[in-house]
């Protein structure tokens, strides 16, 4: 049940009013990355700072394909991401200032600093806020795809699509098996993004999984499998497009893997100095050979790309400066409830 | 008419489908003919092929669909073939939905049916009680209910609570306990009220779910035989605790036992007598006690398992040592 990558298609972004060239697209594309890699960057250095409460974790690495994912998505549609998702969440529509405001745990964030880092969310626009074990986001997707069928709004060729993120490590969680088969089982419009990026935390694939690719395990879950290069955008954005799109016509589940390396620890606390010299010479950096590639191919210059970089430290300043006079928590005038139901005994059917 | 707290839980769910298209059933053996391992579902399931699911046997996943759809605006009613199967869900009940209101804002309205309890024969794995473990964690609502009347009512009010239910249906009530049910007629109690089952003066019985019964049983021998009057009281909602309902009763009868299926440590006796401990201290004439399981698994053959819980003359014997103190 393997694909082949068909040519790059048209993609919807959220960002986008009218269909956009595949030149436009791959700059776009380039230009979430960037962005995602300087707010990791800068979320960095706000921990040093001692501005961050808890670690940080960064997609660096991961943001040709997180970038894809999200740009491959429209509103509407429900996103889970994960970790290393920063990329892929703002593509799909998460604001930068809400993720300054949510590693800062501001009040004024979408979690207002009762949760944190990479579990901040958005309901409103369909991206869940994770919670931190691995798989278990995966049937709420599932649920909600389920919920829109209930609803009568599950037809057609031009499905609403549910996206959750996995790495390696999460592929061999008892709750990933359980929701990836019974997605599979309701024929749901749904996409799993493996992000292989050959270790979990400090563990490396030999310990984690015993086929020969993680890809082969799609047929076994009755799923359509598709593998790209993780750190070539432009197979990214066509591996995970023609996947969505599939998914959009009613072709049921699909699951693609994308073979990269995570640049950097598991969060900022890890050096990381179990990954090997000669495991780093095997990957590139996808931002580096993305920003080549379009340099080569005459599509931007030297001089374009510093403005994507500038553009996006500039807003990510600008983020930086509002949260950091928004006011944190206050333990005296928090709702300190669990439960929506302020007096259970006023509940009546 | 006659009815069986099984069949109070069947009308419930039968009538919240009719009632209300957001809600669906999924479970697993639920769908069709067969309707559920106890017949639950039993031609429910055929009035609602589309909203009655079998489910694989994937019970963190049955979780995680229902969190989902409740957040889709959906009023999804799990049903967990037995509750000790629910151990599987434990992640997505008490860390994502029990979080989803604090941690968002977002209401996340699923119903869990758990047949809880023992039945002689039933062993280790499909004879727990789970609402120790479930109510340790902020977020969830507990329920345990232990009447007919209250089997109805609770599942609906269940259904319509705007935070995550887990709902304790005690499977030896399923068919053993009937009784005379009018829902025009019959009380509907608040569903975080707890209920004072038989009035008295001289001794606080407390329980839940099918514990209510031998306590009731107790208090019968108590009266008839040494004259003392017990009050019983069933807790029906383990989380929140109705503090009110029990403080009131000890303050007033200075003495209490309570009385659970569950196992001792960290429990429900244990949190109900840290309760009267720290706020009737002054109240009592005698040491709150309390009877649970045995401090091991649930047993498989008859005689250890009626061994293994408390029954009615071991309560009356703790009613009798607390009102000798």
């Amino acid at each position: 049940m393997k694909s082949q990558p068909q040519k790059l298609p048209q993609i919807a972004s959220p960002k986008a009013s009218d269909p956009a060239s595949t030149n436009d697209i791959r700059v776009r594309h380039l230009t979430w990355m960037i962005l995602a890699r300087a707010l990791d960057d800068r979320m960095c250095k706000l921990k040093a700072q001692n501005l961050v409460p808890g670690s940080v974790f960064t997609g660096r690495g991961q943001e040709a394909y997180s970038a894809a994912g999200g740009m491959c998505l429209r509103p509407g549609d429900v996103f889970a991401p994960l970790i290393r998702d920063q990329a892929g969440r703002l593509a799909f529509g998460e604001t930068i200032i809400d993720v300054v405001r949510t590693c800062m745990g501001k009040r004024t964030s979408s979690m207002r600093g009762r949760d944190g880092n990479i579990h901040r969310g958005n309901l409103d626009i369909g991206l869940l806020p994770m919670i931190s074990h691995l798989g278990a986001m995966v049937s709420v997707v599932a649920g909600m795809l389920m919920a829109r069928r209930f609803k009568g709004q599950l037809v057609g060729n031009d499905l609403t699509v549910g996206m959750a993120s996995i790495g390696d490590g999460g592929m061999n969680a008892g709750a990933l098996h359980e929701a990836l088969n019974l997605a599979a089982v309701e024929k749901l419009p749904f996409v799993l993004l493996v992000a292989n990026n050959q270790v979990a935390y400090s563990t490396f694939n030999d310990r984690t999984f015993a086929c020969r690719d993680l890809v082969d395990r799609a047929v076994g879950y009755g799923v359509c499998g598709h593998s790209c290069d993780g750190t070539d955008a432009t197979a990214c954005l066509t591996t995970v497009s023609d996947a969505v799109a599939r998914v959009r016509r009613g072709e049921g589940p699909q699951m693609v893997v994308a073979t990269l390396l995570r640049l950097a620890g598991h969060g900022l606390h890890d050096p990381a100095e179990y990954v090997t010299p000669e495991l780093k010479s095997r990957f590139g950096d996808c931002i580096q050979l993305d920003s080549n590639t379009l340099k080569v191919q005459g599509i931007l210059t030297d001089a374009d790309i510093e403005r994507i970089w500038d553009d996006a430290r500039t807003r990510i300043a600008a983020a930086v400066e509002q949260a950091m006079h928004e006011p944190d928590p206050d333990p005296a005038q928090e709702d300190w409830t669990a439960y929506s139901e302020r007096d259970l005994k006023k509940v009546r059917s | 008419m006659t009815l069986a707290y099984l069949e109070a839980i069947r009308l419930a769910l039968g009538e919240s489908l009719d009632e209300d298209p957001r809600v669906f059933v999924y479970g697993q053996d639920v769908a069709g003919a067969f309707g559920g391992a106890f017949k639950v579902t039993k031609g429910i399931a055929e009035r609602y092929k589309d909203r009655v699911l079998n489910a694989p046997i994937s019970e963190d996943a049955m979780a995680g669909v229902a969190i989902g759809a409740a957040l889709e605006g959906m009023r999804p009613v799990l049903e967990y073939q037995f509750a000790d199967f629910a151990t599987i869900a434990f992640n997505q009940f008490v860390n994502h939905a029990g979080t989803m209101f604090w941690r968002t804002g977002r209401s996340c309205p699923i119903v869990a049916r758990l047949p809880v309890g023992g039945t002689p024969g039933g062993g280790p794995f499909h004879s727990q009680m789970p609402e120790t473990w479930l109510s340790n964690h902020p977020g969830l609502v507990v329920v345990a209910p232990a009447t007919v009347a209250d089997a109805y009512f609770m599942l609906k009010d269940a259904i319509a609570c705007q935070d995550p239910v887990m709902y304790c249906e005690h499977k030896y009530l399923y068919y053993h306990l009937k009784a005379e049910f009018d829902k025009t007629r019959a009380e509907h109690l608040p569903l975080g009220s707890a209920a004072v089952r038989r009035p008295g003066d001289d001794c606080t019985l407390i329980s839940y779910s099918g514990m209510v019964h031998e306590c009731l049983r107790a208090a019968e021998i108590l009266d008839r035989d040494h004259g003392i009057d017990c009050e019983v009281i069933d807790l029906r909602c383990i989380r929140p605790l109705d503090t009110e309902t029990i403080l009131t009763s000890v303050c007033r009868t200075g003495r209490v036992v309570v009385a659970t299926e569950s196992w001792p440590f960290g429990g429900v006796a244990a949190e109900v007598l840290a309760l009267v401990s720290s706020e009737a201290f002054s109240h009592l004439d005698a040491p709150p006690r309390r009877l649970c399981a045995l401090d091991v698994p649930v047993p498989f053959h008859p005689d250890l398992f009626a061994a293994h819980h408390p029954d009615a003359e071991r309560i009356a014997e703790a009613v009798l040592e607390t009102m000798a103190f």
